[in-house]
């Protein structure tokens, strides 16, 4: 049983210590890799404590794609450092203030597995014995928990609505393509084949509207 | 010296590890090997459509062209730019090639022969594939040059839009075999109807989108808007020469094959063969499996020589106005036959 533990060890460390690195790097996409790396260790973590699906939509949702979105917004920002650490006192008691709320959660959930051990075994939706975790959280997330897994849903569909409407914008001076009226152009439409009599030139100039 | 090999150690740890080492080993140098006959292959296949001969000097019929090309790469000068950020400029190639191999860890060549076959296979290949945008995204920013960044940029929106419509592409398939584990999936599709058993036929809309969106995912030709010659030079490679240059190449066709492993173990029903009865069966699963990934990868070549590149808002237009609405319908479609028509696993 040597092995969890070193592995937990190795995941752990690196972990912690790209978090630090995060809040300590000067460069911001540098902070942004690290991030990356704090999210790829603790996907590691939660495979060693066999929750192999959540590792894995870890990467896929955080790493793959939000962490691309920052480092994409964070490549193109011109972010003047010396300008962002002024206000750093200023948000400490803020940064102090959360910091307490998630060490009291933690001790709260750490102390109450070391004073009474059982209550563990008290969980709402136990996981049954002999399936994946997959088809585990499948099976409570359709059966018992399904209205907040659809209100979920639903919010996560309004803000995509709303992020949509707050930036769409249609300029009438901006030129667009409609593929479907392009594949809808035939050969007659586009040109206009005539004959030109030897030395005197097109009677008409050919017109666009015509052609259309 | 008996003891030790009766202890705990050797028999729980040590042994374990040397055998999964030198599987790991194996898969590896047997992949490489083959990487460097299949981008021999797929420049002659490009040749002959264009009637040119392709390769052809170095070694018998230019087999050898890779490895003189491998030598080549290795013995140049690397050169790091003076502005580039110059720890990530390097850490970019070695995250794809790295990347790229390792999602070969799950991937099942035969029956049994994986190097880990855990539950959430499919996942994970997929955690892997979007991950591989990370190289390519710091190789444009740390080389602090306009090209690269901007090939950069376009690959961070090419490659997130189209891992969308691949993921539900897969999500169809998983409904149908009702399993993650890449060898239980291949093992589902195992019918007496042979190669008419296998997903690509129900499926066919998402066999077809899975084969644009791995063209689109691995930045091949028509896609290959991330290294478009005519507009971004050479895209986010421009600033690389030598071994670092050679990792990112070899990095993208392991991706493109490992796409085609994929898209076998998902439609083609794997190590299966074609023809469910005796001569047929009696060849090695491995030899199939093997065979119709070189299927795959001669599809995706002949894309290469025979479609013009897309132009960057069409490929944008098709991954979000075409395939993600089809196979999000498709998703719909394929859950409610399973489940109105009986035909859901277990």
């Amino acid at each position: 049983m040597i092995l969890p533990a070193l592995f937990f060890y190795l995941f752990a460390g690196i972990c912690v210590a790209s978090a630090v690195m995060v809040i300590a790097s000067r460069n911001p996409v540098h902070s942004v890799l690290f991030l990356i790396l704090a999210f790829v260790n603790a996907s590691g973590l939660f495979v060693l404590l066999g929750a192999e699906f959540l590792a894995m939509i870890l990467v896929v949702v955080y790493v793959g794609a939000v962490a691309v979105l920052f480092l994409f917004v964070i490549m193109m920002l011109d972010v003047d450092f010396a300008e962002l650490r002024q206000g750093f006192l200023e948000y400490l008691p803020f940064g102090l203030l959360i910091g307490a709320i998630f060490l009291a959660e933690l001790l709260l959930v750490a102390g109450g597995w070391v004073i009474n051990p059982a209550l563990v075994k008290t969980a709402v939706a136990p996981i049954p014995a002999g399936i994946t975790n997959t088809e585990a959280l499948g099976l409570v997330l359709y059966t018992r928990y399904i209205h907040y897994f659809q209100i979920s849903g639903i919010v996560l569909l309004v803000a995509m609505i709303g992020a949509i409407v707050l930036t769409l914008r249609h300029k009438p001076s901006v030129k667009r393509q409609d593929i479907n009226v392009q594949n809808a152009r035939t050969k007659a439409m586009a040109m206009d084949v005539r004959k030109v009599a030897v030395g005197q030139g097109l009677q008409e100039p050919p017109s666009r509207e015509a052609a259309e | 010296m008996a003891e030790f090999f009766a202890s705990a150690f050797w028999t729980g740890f040590l042994w374990p590890l040397i055998v999964m080492l030198a599987q790991s080993v194996l898969l590896l140098v047997v992949l490489l090997i083959a990487i460097a006959y299949i981008l021999l292959a797929d420049r002659k296949i490009w040749a002959a459509v264009q009637i040119r001969r392709g390769p052809n000097v170095v070694g018998p019929w230019g087999l050898l062209q890779s490895f003189a090309d491998l030598l080549k790469f290795v013995l140049k000068e690397p050169i790091i730019p003076a502005g580039a950020n110059k720890g990530v400029f390097l850490l970019a190639p070695l995250v794809t090639c790295v990347l790229a191999l390792a999602a070969w860890a799950v991937v099942p060549v035969n029956p049994n022969w994986v190097i880990a076959d855990i539950n959430v296979g499919v996942l994970y290949i997929f955690a892997i594939s979007s991950l591989s945008v990370y190289g390519i995204i710091m190789a444009g920013w740390a080389s602090n040059s306009k090209y690269p960044f901007l090939a950069a940029l376009r690959s961070a929106a090419q490659m997130v839009s189209y891992e969308v419509s691949i993921g539900f592409v897969i999500i169809t398939v998983l409904l149908c075999a009702g399993t993650l584990n890449l060898s239980q999936l291949v093992a589902a599709q195992d019918s007496k109807y042979g190669a008419l058993g296998w997903y690509w036929l129900p499926l066919f809309p998402m066999f077809v989108i899975f084969y644009v969106s791995a063209l689109a995912e691995t930045n091949r030709p028509p896609f290959d808007l991330v290294e478009a010659e005519s507009e971004l030079v050479a895209g986010f490679m421009v600033e690389y020469a030598s071994t670092p240059y050679l990792l990112f190449m070899l990095g993208e066709y392991v991706a493109i094959v490992t796409m085609c492993a994929l898209a076998t173990i998902l439609f083609m029903g794997g190590w299966l063969s074609p023809i469910p009865f005796a001569p047929f069966t009696w060849v090695p699963g491995i030899v199939w499996f093997a065979l119709k990934v070189l299927f795959f990868f001669f599809m995706i070549a002949m894309a290469k020589a025979i479609v013009p590149r897309y132009r960057y808002d069409q490929l944008m237009r098709l991954g979000w106005k075409v395939f993600l609405p089809m196979s999000l319908a498709m998703v719909v479609i394929v859950a409610a036959v399973l489940q109105f028509g009986g035909l859901a696993p277990k």
